[in-house]
């Protein structure tokens, strides 16, 4: 829980819990979290930009609260809502019991903390210090970022029912974007932004050993050094990404291979790629990879 | 970094170095970068470069900018920062090729102008706008103003109340049980619709520039009547434009745009640039369901069949892809060129672009899409 002193302190706390940050990701995190910023991931798809945010739930010993945005996303599926249902129910018992007092005590008896459905983004102020996750934001809508803009900015949260919800400690804020449309420069104002790239052959090993550790050692070496090759080359469709690596070398760990051979790479391809095309290229990279 | 030196000054200026460089820096950006350079230790230079990527740049076409100002400011051998500003990649920005003869023939074709009256406003609509001289293009900009592009639809998956259409249940029993259980008027809803989103791709080749002044004057017709619509530019690479696109008074998104494409008039390498579109954008989000309008005509320098395949990956992705070629409507255009033969076959709609009037027929088609 205690705060963490330097970019290597984060590096290691993260390391402990299995998610290997190189040293500039370490520093930038460490910065969005002294300087109270959220911090804003783009990257290519599978280059672990929410597994970072699980990661540094974990390492702080903090809740995890995800946000998935979607198009049309609005306040009340971010924020709160109220649980009409049982505020019937309320009204109704009410009734029942033949309960004392006017109308409006029971009236504002419906607008209790115990019918407010916490949404994500309230969740996270209430339960603050948390690790908030807001996902894929460039799926949904303007007007949805110029709201997280207020919340973002403020810490709080506006009930007009109840009153102002402010966080005591703000949270740790991540977003991540897979940039298939260009955010408002309002909002990247607010972040720090980082660019995830796909990592290199040796972290990418390190990273396969620690988050699958039953796969044999010679076999991640080699699994690693074919993806990597696939990546260099660009007439993939979609490259594989680190979540493709992991699923390739489990599949091929659960056919009990221990040196990668040809007839149960290509059996195996279905982890690694998503597309025909791509398949078929593989399949023929892969027959001059491992012919020797 | 010599430690005689008052920070202050050397950060500072490094972000104006940043601006100077085509990096949108604000100075909360500024103030932001001093603050996380004093947290890791500004005698640390690699903290430094981190510190100041994660709170100067907003994007990835940002980060190759930062690079190469960051080593020309705090280079290691230099104790002082040294100027360099020739070094910088400033933009290149020559005029579009039409704004610079516009501009010269201006005053001593008033008396033209206003002889044009409402006739000449017709047969304007259907020339070939690479045939009109300065004042006819001067007079034809003003025109622009008037196509109105309507946006594609899409039904959604979410419902919106209505007077008509089905029984929306949930909504009838809670109004319902607003009354305290009382029946009362039945709710009916019907699926929502939205906009698609249109994206145009302009070819700004050599062979094509006689149009791109046109062709931007329509593209921002677009992006200021659909907040959703995007614009690049293919040439020997691929430039995103809708942001410059963005300013209301045409002439001055006009020239931004200019500013921000550096190969005007140069190559084509469509299929490439088409596949580094459908990578960073496309294939993302941008183009599902999207309608997609090509304006090129076809010459293509490189591979015709990276082309074809590249333009059948985005006939996949989006959901309807319209050609504009300005040779199309003249007499005797055959799509013959190994370019716009590839990419045929995966083209929904292949349409002439050459006039006002074409313009205004694509734009119906786009609507309509």
């Amino acid at each position: 829980m205690d705060a963490m002193h330097s970019a290597a302190d984060v590096a290691a706390r993260l390391g402990a819990t299995g998610y290997l940050a190189d040293e500039e990701l370490a520093t930038v995190l460490f910065l969005a979290m002294r300087m109270r910023r959220p911090l804003l991931l783009e990257g290519e798809p599978g280059t672990g930009k929410t597994a970072l945010a699980e990661a540094l739930a974990l390492s702080l010993d903090l809740p995890l609260i995800r946000l998935q945005c979607y198009e049309g996303i609005d306040a009340t599926q971010a924020l709160y809502d109220w649980d009409f249902p049982r505020q019937i129910l309320h009204l109704r018992a009410l009734e029942a019991a033949g309960a004392e007092g006017s109308a409006e005590e029971a009236e504002k008896s419906l607008y209790d903390e115990r019918f407010l459905l916490s949404r994500p983004v309230l969740a996270a102020l209430q339960q603050s210090p948390a690790v908030l996750l807001i996902d894929e934001v460039d799926r949904a809508d303007d007007e949805f970022e110029a709201f997280l803009l207020e919340v973002l900015s403020t810490w709080q949260v506006t009930i007009p029912e109840l009153g102002t919800v402010t966080a005591a400690t703000p949270p740790h804020v991540v977003l991540t974007s897979n940039r298939t449309r260009e955010l408002h420069d309002a909002l990247k104002r607010r972040c720090l932004y980082h660019w995830i790239e796909h990592p290199g052959l040796d972290r990418e090993v390190a990273i396969l050993r620690s988050r699958a550790p039953e796969v044999a050692d010679a076999l991640a070496r080699q699994v690693v050094g074919v993806v990597q090759q696939l990546r260099d080359r660009d007439d993939l469709l979609k490259p594989p990404g680190v979540a493709e690596t992991l699923d390739w070398a489990r599949a091929l760990n659960h056919l009990g291979t221990t040196s990668l051979d040809l007839a149960t790479a290509a059996a195996t391809l279905g982890a690694l790629v998503k597309y025909r095309e791509d398949a078929d290229r593989v399949r023929q990279a892969l027959d001059r990879m491992l012919t020797p | 970094m010599s430690t005689t030196i008052d920070p202050l000054p050397v950060l500072l200026g490094f972000s104006r170095a940043l601006k100077a460089a085509g990096v949108p820096v604000t100075p909360d950006r500024a103030h932001g970068f001093v603050e996380a350079t004093s947290l890791v230790g500004i005698d640390d230079q690699q903290a430094t470069y981190w510190a100041g990527r994660a709170t100067l740049c907003a994007g990835p076409d940002d980060l190759t900018r930062y690079d190469q100002v960051f080593e020309a400011w705090f280079d290691p051998r230099g104790e002082l920062p040294r100027r360099r500003e020739s070094g910088l990649p400033a933009p290149a920005a020559p005029a579009l090729p039409t704004e610079d003869g516009a501009a010269e023939a201006g005053d001593d074709d008033e008396g033209d102008v206003l002889r044009a009256a409402a006739t000449t406003t017709d047969v304007l609509r259907h020339r070939d706008v690479a045939s009109l001289d300065a004042a006819e293009r001067q007079r034809l900009a003003a025109m622009f103003a008037r196509l109105r592009p309507t946006a594609p639809l899409r039904r959604t998956a979410r419902h919106e109340p209505w007077h008509r259409g089905r029984l929306d249940a949930s909504r009838t029993m809670r109004d319902s049980l607003r009354r305290m259980g009382e029946p009362g008027e039945l709710a009916w809803r019907r699926r929502r619709v939205r906009p698609r989103r249109v994206i145009l791709l302009i070819d700004v080749s050599g062979s094509m520039s006689a149009y791109a002044d046109a062709l931007l004057r329509l593209s921002h017709r677009f992006v200021i009547t659909q907040p959703r619509a995007e614009v690049f530019t293919l040439g020997t690479r691929l430039t995103h434009v809708t942001r410059a696109l963005r300013h209301r008074d045409p002439d001055r998104a006009l020239i931004a745009a200019g500013e921000a494409v550096p190969d005007w008039s140069g190559g084509t390498r469509l299929g490439e640039t088409l596949r580094v579109f459908l990578e960073r954008w496309g294939q993302r989000g941008m183009a599902r369901g999207a309608v997609v309008v090509v304006f090129s005509d076809g010459w293509e320098r490189g591979d015709a069949a990276l082309l074809g395949e590249q333009m059948a990956r985005l006939h996949r992705i989006a959901h309807h892809v319209v050609w504009v070629n300005p040779h199309r409507g003249k007499p005797g255009y055959e799509p013959v060129q190994r370019g716009i033969a590839a990419a045929l076959p995966f083209v929904d709609d292949f349409v002439a672009g050459h006039s006002l009037a074409t313009f205004e027929e694509l734009v119906e088609v786009v609507g309509r899409a």
